[in-house]
């Protein structure tokens, strides 16, 4: 397991956001995790990468103990990650928005290789000296997927990575991410779009009310007879 | 296919770069290209003659002036390592600070006391430069730290580093008694301190004693070139490109690896250390530093001149300072309450017509269109 998670607990005020979950992800595999508006599925993210502290409960990145480092050392140590709201240096151009996210572990011709390889991924050629807030909805989040993915991380999470997408751009997402899987990469994906969740995912999470609801393979969590009430239950709130 | 020999002997002083071994060319345009980058503006020949240009005329300038006016353009020089140093911490790295004042007087002061004690012999008073620098640069590690790793954010970095200030300025006016001296230095309240010595280099024949004249401004001119290049070099190096980001967005920044409080407090103590360096300046120049030197007032002016000048580019943050300088000196003459008005005013309207500073703009625009004209001037 690369990561895991002992009894995570989290509440603000009255609201609890996390309630004893025990969670863990394979090495390799790509785990979707969803449920309703307001399920905690970004609170569990921030509580994984450190931008939350815990009340109690432990996390384990590569079976050692990250719950009192900081996010920066837990990035450090190999995950990388992609927020809901979007997280790029919108006044720099979309080079230097490159260059800041790798340059810490590349440099020189391996740098630019990077670089060139995450603008044709991207589909950003050409666009490198513009401002990376000029782009379009869609290529902006391109890029930041761009910035998570370059830096080759062993634990790739992604909150909402096809928000906003047309359906052939979240086709082109899936297979991307599949072909990254295929590289060894471990994904964390919080999705909506349960198309998309078939077409990756190897193991689903379901939360709701920062407990986890249910855990299983594709096909278990649709067949799953609660999962559609709490989605049912959710939207008519 | 070789060439004759009278040829290649003909060619050798054609051109001192293709004279140059490849090698070393190569290191000379690598040294070259780090001057360059993203986060400085201005790059490429054009650039480069016009700061060639402008370095040949201050260095001529002497030639045309008695040794008075040229003292008085070294007290402008003065200033410059505090706005650059400001454009650091808050231009670059985004934190607003009003304490480049409390650097200032600190060092100044400690250049007092230390070359009130030990004189200037055998080269004292650069020792004492450096101590003095070190010790701002300590009171910016301590102050940087309580601030940074306690989460101080935003405005607040501001309010906290004026009230440092202004309590280091009531302290320091509250010294007149006799009990207030160290060793031999008497602090004097608010009279402040006075006859340290200059600036002192030992010499073979004689040390050379940096008065406000032609010597101590060539000095200054130098050691401006260096911090001016220096900065350039650090801000278009991948530390830089750090500050910025965290500028840009500090929670990405963290998110993709960086230990942002660690590179906020070491852009801090950078700046903090250029305003010692021109606090220890500034008491070599004239000789005396009193308290008034860290009123709110003096606070204010360095965030003004890099307001003015534009606080994302150290160059137009150094143009805009001696610019400032020149017109607060010139406008002094007919009385500084006006003065000091003048430079509100002046700030109120950068913020409303060129929030990112009016030099800045004034070079955005100049590169626009030379690049609309294809690079010719
Ligand atoms: N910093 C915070 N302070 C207070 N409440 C918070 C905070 N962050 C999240 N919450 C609350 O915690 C709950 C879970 O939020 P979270 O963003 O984790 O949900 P989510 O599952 O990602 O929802 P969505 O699908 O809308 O993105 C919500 O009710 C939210 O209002
Ligand atoms: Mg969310």
């Amino acid at each position: 397991m690369i990561l895991r998670t002992n009894g995570l607990c989290k509440r603000f005020g009255g609201v609890h956001v996390a309630r004893n979950i025990d969670f863990g992800i394979e090495a390799g595999e790509i785990h979707c995790l969803i449920g309703p508006n307001g399920a905690g599925k970004s609170s569990l993210f921030r509580l994984i990468l450190g931008a939350h502290r815990p009340d109690s409960g432990s996390i384990l990145f590569k079976d050692e103990d990250v719950t009192h480092l900081p996010s920066f050392a837990r990035i450090r140590k190999g995950m990388s990650v992609k927020f809901q709201v979007p997280g790029i240096f919108k006044d720099l151009s979309v080079r230097q928005n490159l260059v800041i996210s790798f340059q810490h572990h590349l440099h020189g011709h391996d740098l630019e290789a990077t670089i060139q390889r995450v603008l044709a991924f991207a589909g950003l050629e050409g666009l490198e000296d513009k401002a990376a807030g000029t782009l379009s909805h869609g290529r902006q989040q391109w890029l930041e997927i761009g910035m998570a993915v370059g830096v080759e991380p062993k634990l790739l999470l992604l909150d909402e990575p096809t928000a906003g997408m047309s359906p052939e751009e979240t086709r082109q997402t899936g297979e991307m991410l599949r072909s990254l899987s295929a590289q060894g990469v471990t994904i964390l994906a919080v999705e909506h779009d349960m198309s998309f969740v078939q077409q990756i995912a190897d193991r689903v999470t379901v939360l709701h009310f920062g407990e986890i609801f249910a855990q299983g393979s594709v096909a278990e969590i649709i067949s799953h007879p609660g999962v559609a009430d709490i989605y049912l239950g959710a939207s008519d709130e | 296919m070789t060439r004759p020999e009278v040829n290649s002997d003909l060619n050798r002083g054609a051109s001192l770069i293709d004279a140059t071994p490849k090698q070393q060319r190569n290191t000379l345009a690598l040294w070259l290209s780090r001057l360059e980058g993203p986060q400085t503006l201005g790059s490429g020949r054009w650039f480069w003659l016009t700061l060639a240009l402008a370095v040949l005329a201050a260095v001529i300038y002497p030639l045309f002036v008695d040794g008075w006016t040229v003292g008085n353009t070294a007290y402008f020089l003065v200033w410059t390592f505090m706005a650059m140093g400001l454009g650091v911490i808050w231009g670059y790295a985004g934190s607003l600070s009003f304490g480049q004042t409390a650097f200032f007087g600190l060092a100044g002061y400690g250049y007092g006391v230390l070359t009130l004690n030990f004189g200037a012999a055998y080269g004292f008073t650069l020792l004492a430069l450096a101590l003095s620098v070190g010790l701002a640069a300590l009171l910016a590690v301590v102050l940087g730290y309580f601030m940074f790793y306690g989460r101080v954010q935003g405005v607040f970095i501001g309010i906290v580093t004026l009230s440092v200030t202004l309590v280091f300025q009531a302290f320091m006016a509250q010294t007149a008694g006799p009990e207030w001296a160290i060793g031999a230095a008497r602090l004097n309240g608010f009279n402040g301190m006075s006859g340290m010595p200059p600036l002192t280099i030992p010499w073979p024949g004689g040390d050379v004693l940096l008065y406000a004249d032609i010597a101590l401004y060539y000095v200054l001119l130098g050691l401006m070139l260096v911090v001016y290049l220096g900065l350039r070099m650090l801000l278009n190096a991948p530390f830089g490109n750090v500050l910025v980001a965290i500028r840009e967005n500090p929670e990405r920044a963290e998110m993709l690896g960086y230990d942002v409080r660690r590179y906020q407090l070491l852009g801090f103590v950078l700046g903090g250390a250029l305003a010692g360096l021109s606090g220890v300046l500034y008491t070599a120049w004239g000789q005396y530093i009193t308290p008034s030197s860290m009123s709110i007032t003096a606070a204010a002016l360095p965030v003004i001149w890099v307001a003015f000048g534009g606080r994302k580019d150290v160059t137009a943050t150094l143009i805009g300072t001696l610019v400032m300088i020149f017109l607060y000196q010139w406008l002094t003459i007919y009385g500084s309450q006006y003065a000091i008005v003048v430079m509100g005013v002046i700030l109120v309207l950068t913020v409303l017509f060129a929030p990112e500073g009016i030099v800045l703009s004034l070079m955005r625009w100049i590169s626009a269109r030379l690049a609309s004209t294809g690079g010719r001037p």
